[in-house]
């Protein structure tokens, strides 16, 4: 199967049981956005997804990326992207090299240049390579950070509370900016936060994370009055 | 959770990394357990090459015998304990007072190239400020003292002590100062000062009672370097402290380096009764504390919110500001000297300049400068390396650095150095490599290793993981984020951890001595040396030499990142 699955995953911290056990697939293309309180341990959920979770959470369960298990994978052979509230540029590259950092090492050359200035322009910051990524506004950093994720071709991407520090008015472009390009790659992708305006701008399935690490699947057109404000 | 695990730690070649911090104990704590044996031996009648075949408590017989003994064991200890309660009583007299003030930061600017100069350049420097015909007495004369000649008073190398007691609280203020500094941060003080100032509390009482008692657990293990650095040092003590008799430690290491080699044996019980003294010296140190922490329980509660003379903070600031000037003008009187023509007392500047001194000194200043920097840029590679590693290895393996480990770490500095150092000295002869620079290059790592993994664990902890994460999530293996993401972000603080462990190493005399077998001469070792009683201008010009090399390594680690880093504003200092 194609796409991003989650078989039997459960997380806890010590005895607490966080999250799970869940089963979850998002097929490509798909957005599936997972809704909590904060503590609620969305976020180490994603952690595990991606690799990087911290060692004093227990898990288990499998992460599959089309079909393969890549439960037992490092991080960083695990092809999935994540996106955090803060855009995490290198602050000692520039933005050409903060995309170049993504960019896999087999693309060379003026071919790697050209995907380098393609990426820029598609955010719309044509010319930026030399720029120091400090000097950039929140928006572009947050799409710079974007375009760094997908050169790394990812095979799915994650999004943790991905546009909680831009301002009101950003937001919503950044959404349409985020998703747009996640569907023209045919990403699966897992959203997890707590502003039901980020759900309701994906258009896809919206699970809420209870107490006790249940997930109850909202009903079309539900008020998501039961969000907690973090 | 096995699963987890495992990800995280795959990386190429784990295993190297996985032993970093086992090789580097070894490394560090095999001289020391070594070194500390070889001194044993001889301290109770065993070294066959010398002819001890037999074991005998003769040694601490002849030590005790000795006519001086008492005196000098006497102004060890009140030296040290004097020494180390004036530097802390003066920093937290500061830090109560000033907290939060503009002289406050002030302070701070000054501690960086004080902290950076030698012990011995800096306790010269004293020398030539305070002796009877130092700077001070030809500020103060003819016309206020009527003197005309150098007075006949014993203002340096007095029978008491108290020239060596301020030359070692010029040093250990800014270190001290240092130190709390980093805990202050630790603590977040501010926001309980905040606290403490809304109930209604004086600020300086509010610092006594509330930041005190959370800085001082975090500055406790410093506090023990500096009581036994003070009760063990040497090349201070030779300078500044009294002669006959000397502190314990000067007279061991007299003792080591006679030719009557016979006095190796008391010389090797002393240098074991004086770790055994700093030993007791910190377990009184550590009673003490828990003493006055017991009495001032009901203190702190007792709810008095002022109580302090509003002069005090003036008073504070004050002192501290003449420490840290008398440590400035030391150092400038070293640079004075080293280019004064003729200069009769009680003339406050020399009749003319001159390039002379410098002229006839070059050739063995450049050599020895040559000979410094070879060895502190090795110790501290060596030093920054297995640092790097090490951390690098408690993050990808989640090894959580216990009590101990910063126990032993704290080890060299707070054990006495002649206390292992001839041990370890017989221990490189049998491997038949005294003498050599590699064996310096070993013996200055011991001390190096400490600083530059303590002024580096900090920052290195405190790296924003999610960096890293990121850069696996692009997918970036573990040593290229250690590579391309850790080390440049990481730039800073690495160098300047390097400066620290340079000026370290650039200060060594003991273990230079001892590696060295005498055939490896440093600034230092020189400088100590002529201190002894050569031409001013000439001790001038080592000493300032010796000054200026750990100033230069961090004039150029702040200015490195500086500039490459010069069109990045998200790494510059804030």
């Amino acid at each position: 199967m194609s796409g991003l699955s989650l078989r039997r995953a459960s997380l806890s911290l010590g005895d607490a049981p966080l999250v799970g056990p869940l089963d979850l697939s998002m097929s490509r293309g798909e957005v599936v956005t997972l809704m909590g309180p904060s503590g609620s341990g969305k976020s180490s959920l994603l952690a595990w997804v991606c690799g990087t979770l911290a060692p004093a959470f227990a898990a288990s369960g499998t992460v599959l990326v089309d079909g393969a298990d890549v439960t037992a994978l490092p991080a960083h052979r695990r092809r999935i992207g994540i996106l955090f509230q803060d855009d995490l540029l290198f602050p000692h590259l520039s933005v050409g090299g903060n995309l170049g950092f993504g960019l896999p090492a087999s693309v060379r050359g003026s071919a790697r240049r050209a995907r380098i200035a393609a990426a820029l322009a598609d955010a719309e910051l044509d010319g930026f390579e030399h720029r120091d990524p400090a000097t950039l506004s929140g928006g572009q950093r947050a799409r710079i950070a974007l375009m760094r994720t997908l050169l790394a071709e990812p095979r799915a991407l994650l999004l943790d509370e991905p546009f909680g520090k831009l301002d009101v008015a950003l937001r919503d472009r950044m959404r349409r900016f985020v998703f747009e390009r996640a569907r023209r790659l045919a990403l699966p992708v897992l959203m997890v936060t707590h502003d039901p305006e980020d759900a309701a701008a994906t258009g896809g399935t919206v699970l809420h994370l209870l107490a006790g690490g249940t997930v109850r699947r909202a009903d079309p057109g539900e008020e998501l009055a039961d969000a907690l404000p973090a | 959770m096995g699963t987890a695990r495992l990800a995280l730690s795959t990386g190429t070649r784990p295993a190297l990394l996985k032993a970093a911090p086992a090789v580097t104990l070894v490394l560090f704590l095999g001289p020391i357990a070594g070194g500390l044996a070889g001194t044993a031996g001889p301290a109770f009648g065993w070294l066959p090459a010398i002819g001890g075949n037999a074991l005998s408590l003769d040694p601490w017989r002849s030590l005790f015998a000795w006519p001086g003994f008492a005196s000098s064991l006497r102004v060890t200890v009140t030296t040290g304990f004097a020494a180390t309660a004036i530097s802390l009583g003066l920093v937290i007299a500061f830090c109560a007072a000033c907290h939060g003030t503009a002289a406050f930061r002030r302070a701070q600017a000054f501690l960086a190239p004080m902290l950076a100069t030698p012990h011995a350049a800096l306790a010269i420097g004293f020398a030539f400020l305070i002796a009877p015909s130092g700077m001070l007495a030809r500020l103060a004369s003819p016309w206020a003292t009527g003197w005309t000649r150098p007075p006949d008073i014993a203002s340096v190398n007095d029978e008491g002590g108290l020239a060596l007691i301020a030359g070692l609280v010029l040093k250990e203020v800014p270190y001290l100062l240092l130190v709390t500094l980093a805990a202050l941060n630790q603590v977040r003080a501010e926001a309980l000062m905040r606290a403490a100032r809304t109930l209604g509390y004086a600020p300086m009482m509010g610092w006594m009672k509330v930041v005190l008692p959370l800085v001082y657990p975090q500055i406790r293990l410093p506090i023990y370097a500096v009581l036994a650095f003070s009760l063990s040092v040497v090349d201070v003590a030779l300078i500044l402290g009294p002669g006959t008799p000397p502190t314990l430690a000067v007279l061991v290491m007299r003792w080591f380096s006679d030719r009557e080699l016979s006095l190796w044996f008391p010389a090797s019980a002393g240098a074991l009764l004086l770790a055994a003294l700093v030993a007791t010296a910190v377990a009184a140190w550590r009673l003490a504390e828990w003493a006055i922490a017991r009495a001032a329980r009901t203190w702190l509660e007792a709810g008095a919110r002022g109580g302090f003379a509003p002069a005090s903070g003036l008073i504070a600031a004050t002192t501290l500001g003449t420490v840290l000037a008398l440590s400035a003008g030391a150092v400038a009187m070293l640079a004075l000297w080293s280019f004064a023509g003729a200069w009769r007392f009680p003339d406050a500047l020399p009749r003319f300049w001159t390039l002379a001194t410098w002229q006839a000194q070059s050739t063995g200043l450049v050599s020895l400068a040559a000979t410094t920097l070879l060895i502190g840029a090795a110790a501290t590679a060596i030093a920054v390396v297995l640092a790097l590693l090490c951390l690098e290895a408690e993050q990808r393996f989640d090894i959580v650095p216990g009590r101990g480990a910063l126990m032993l770490l704290y080890l060299p500095l707070i054990l006495p150095q002649i206390s292992f150092l001839f041990g370890l000295q017989v221990a490189l002869v049998r491997l038949g490599i005294d003498g050599t620079v590699a064996a310096v290059i070993w013996a200055h790592l011991l001390f190096v290793l400490p600083y530059v993994f303590l002024t580096l664990a900090d920052p290195w902890r405190a790296i924003d993981t999610r960096l890293a994460r990121n850069a696996a999530s692009l997918g970036a293996g573990p040593w290229r984020v250690f590579l391309a993401v850790k080390l440049p972000v990481m730039l800073r603080p690495i160098l300047i951890a390097a400066a620290v462990g340079f000026a370290v190493s650039a200060g060594q005399y003991l273990p230079t001595l001892f590696a060295g077998a005498g055939r490896v001469s440093t600034l230092t070792t020189e400088a100590v040396t002529l201190a002894g009683g050569s031409d001013r201008r000439i001790v001038g010009a080592y000493a300032m030499v010796q000054a200026l090399l750990p100033l230069a390594a961090y004039a150029a680690a702040l200015a490195a990142p500086a500039i490459l880093w010069r069109n990045r504003r998200g790494l510059a200092v804030t």
